[in-house]
């Protein structure tokens, strides 16, 4: 904790550690993506190579998209479920009865 | 199936499915005396039930039949379409889904609208998520009338006929609570249906999709493990990217499903919920398009039709016998039908209670009027989707999906987040960010080569990219900033602590 300050003070930094976590959440998919269409667009050849028999490169990578999109909703839900809604509460007591 | 005409079994699941529905309805319709429940369900939805009605709305006509057919006809450049439809929902989580539950009521304008001047937010708001849906609905009612007319041999016009009215029946009498449980039995089947499908192709490739993709890359070519001729142009597939990205928290009928539930953690759950489920049916196309392409072969597929469409079909026959064949048809039939039935609800949506409650009467209407209203719209909706269906065939279906996410992405979610999070926004800056964000896309969807060179035959168009939402996103975005820069609006900056109080608490 920092120093003592108002209940609205507290829900503006709480806002800010939201719109931080969205706006992070919202720019590493659009990196991975657009990386992504940008290696599909220039590199075909790269995404061609073979990996395993019957898996390329391009494949794997497409999978793992789908996954960090996934990994990307568990570090909102988690970060939400255990900071955001606890610090909510707090404040929604601290204030009282609306 | 492997030539026209009707096929009983197919025929026995497709009534069997429309039978259920319609038990789903009547029970439905006992409870929906009001418009909250129309419209949300009565607030009644749990997480996990609300995830897969997300699910269901998300896996439409064009997520299954198109992407499987593209992957067994051009391999990798399938796969890319898999992937960006999933890379919007943790934009839709993480701004869009909780501010909606809390501030608004039945349609995403309430949001846009709570702090700014009604009437010209929700005219310029119902403008933009009327031209989504439309593009949304003739997508949909296209691949459904190509499906029914291929399966069961019956003329396009009257399986789009057909489509619209037992739509009609199910969103009229049973409202959002039907729609709902249509959505969840849909998304239940067919994700099982896709599952089962796999399984059966896995098998004969002792479990391990690698033998599959490299016997796909013997029979084929290795060609189709990398990229092709389909992303050729790279600003073209960045602006189709950006579009799928931020066009899935604008749409009307996807982001309505979050006033069902009774609290934002739902809302928040309910979205990891359907991103699990959505992915997870994404990734099983990779097996089911490669599948298809290795058991019932590139030429077959084209025979049957040539965008490929009728793949997944053809592959749950050649695995699974007619009795499979009969029930992914129904399947199929049950995702189109529920997804259309989904935008229409979102459409009528906007007509009653945006523009009749909202406008026309000045927010002061009956209850049972706004009812009235609402059916009403329903009807007029049905009536322009059967009509809109008949008028766009022979289009592209993925194609038209994928125009309708760039309307979507450039008319609705920058007013949407500039509401929600910037203190400065006005009732101008909205009704502009609106207005030139749906004018922008669809001016430039008319100008793109699609329309120029392949519909309207020009050796030219003026404008290059085939999907505007390079050029409409970030410009919807700027004409929102510039004008609320330009003309402030105290009274709609002094009532932000109050969308802040709302966002985070929710009364």
């Amino acid at each position: 904790m920092r120093r003592v300050s108002s209940p609205s003070d507290k829900l503006r930094t709480l806002d800010a550690a939201r719109w931080r976590i969205a706006l992070m959440i919202t720019v590493t998919m659009a990196v991975i993506y657009i990386g992504f269409i940008l290696l599909v667009a220039y590199d075909k050849p790269l995404l061609g190579t073979s990996i395993a028999e019957g898996l390329s490169l391009g494949i794997l990578l497409g999978a793992l998209v789908i996954v960090s999109t996934w990994l990307l909703i568990a570090i909102y839900v988690r970060w939400a479920n255990r900071h955001y809604d606890p610090a909510l509460a707090a404040l929604r007591h601290e204030a009282g009865p609306k | 199936m492997s030539g026209a005409g009707p096929n009983p079994i197919a025929i026995g699941g497709f009534a069997l499915f429309i039978a259920l529905s319609l038990v789903i309805t009547w029970f439905a319709a006992r409870r929906t005396k009001n418009t909250e429940t129309f419209f949300a369900a009565g607030r009644s939805i749990t997480a996990t039930q609300n995830g897969l009605a997300l699910a269901g709305d998300y896996m439409s006509a064009a997520s299954f039949l198109g992407i499987a057919g593209l992957v067994s006809l051009s391999g990798f450049d399938g796969l890319i379409y898999s992937i960006g439809f999933l890379v919007g929902w943790p934009v839709v989580i993480c701004m869009i889904a909780e501010p909606l539950r809390n501030l608004g009521k039945y349609t995403f304008t309430d949001v846009v609208a709570y702090r700014l001047r009604q009437t010209p937010v929700r005219v310029a708001s119902a403008f933009g998520g009327l031209a989504v849906v439309a593009f949304y609905l003739i997508a949909q009612m296209v691949g459904a009338g190509n499906l029914i007319r291929l399966l069961f041999g019956l003329p396009y016009e009257t399986a789009v006929v057909i489509v619209g009215l037992v739509m009609l029946a199910y969103v009229l009498f049973g409202g959002m609570l039907a729609t709902t449980w249509v959505q969840i039995v849909k998304a239940v089947l067919l994700l099982s249906g896709a599952f089962l499908l796999a399984f059966l192709v896995l098998v004969r490739f002792s479990m391990n999709p690698l033998a599959l993709f490299s016997e796909a890359a013997r029979q084929y070519g290795a060609a189709v493990l990398a990229p092709g001729r389909l992303v050729s142009d790279p600003l073209d597939a960045i602006s189709l990217g950006i579009a799928l990205m931020f066009g899935t928290a604008g749409l009307p009928h996807v982001l309505m499903r979050f006033y069902t539930v009774p609290y934002a953690k739902t809302a928040r759950v309910s979205v990891a919920v359907a991103t699990g489920v959505v992915g997870t049916f994404f990734l099983l196309t990779f097996v089911l398009g490669f599948g298809a392409m290795v058991l019932v072969g590139q030429d077959s597929i084209r025979k049957v039709d040539a965008g490929g469409n009728m793949a997944a079909l053809l592959l749950a026959e050649t695995v699974g016998g007619q009795a499979f064949l009969g029930f992914i048809a129904a399947v199929a039939f049950a995702t189109i039908l529920a997804v259309v039935a989904g935008l229409t609800l979102a459409g009528a949506a906007a007509l009653a209670h945006d523009v009749w409650v909202s406008v026309i009467r000045r927010g002061h209407a009956a209850e049972h009027e706004q009812f009235v209203v609402a059916r009403a719209a329903t009807i007029v909706l049905a009536i322009a989707s059967i009509v809109l269906g008949i008028v766009f065939k022979g289009q592209n279906v993925a194609f038209m999906v994928g125009l309708a996410f760039a309307i979507a992405a450039s008319a609705n979610f920058p007013a949407l987040v500039m509401s929600v999070f910037w203190r400065a926004f006005t009732t101008r800056g909205a009704q502009a960010s609106m207005i030139v964000g749906t004018a922008s896309a669809l001016i430039l969807i008319y100008l793109s080569p699609t329309v120029q060179v392949d519909i309207l035959k020009q050796p030219t168009a003026w404008f290059p990219l085939r999907n505007p939402g390079l050029v409409t996103i970030p410009l919807s975005f700027l004409v929102g900033i510039a004008v609320s820069l330009i003309a402030p609006e105290p009274e709609a900056a002094r009532r932000f602590a109050e969308v802040e109080h709302r966002i985070h608490f929710g009364d």
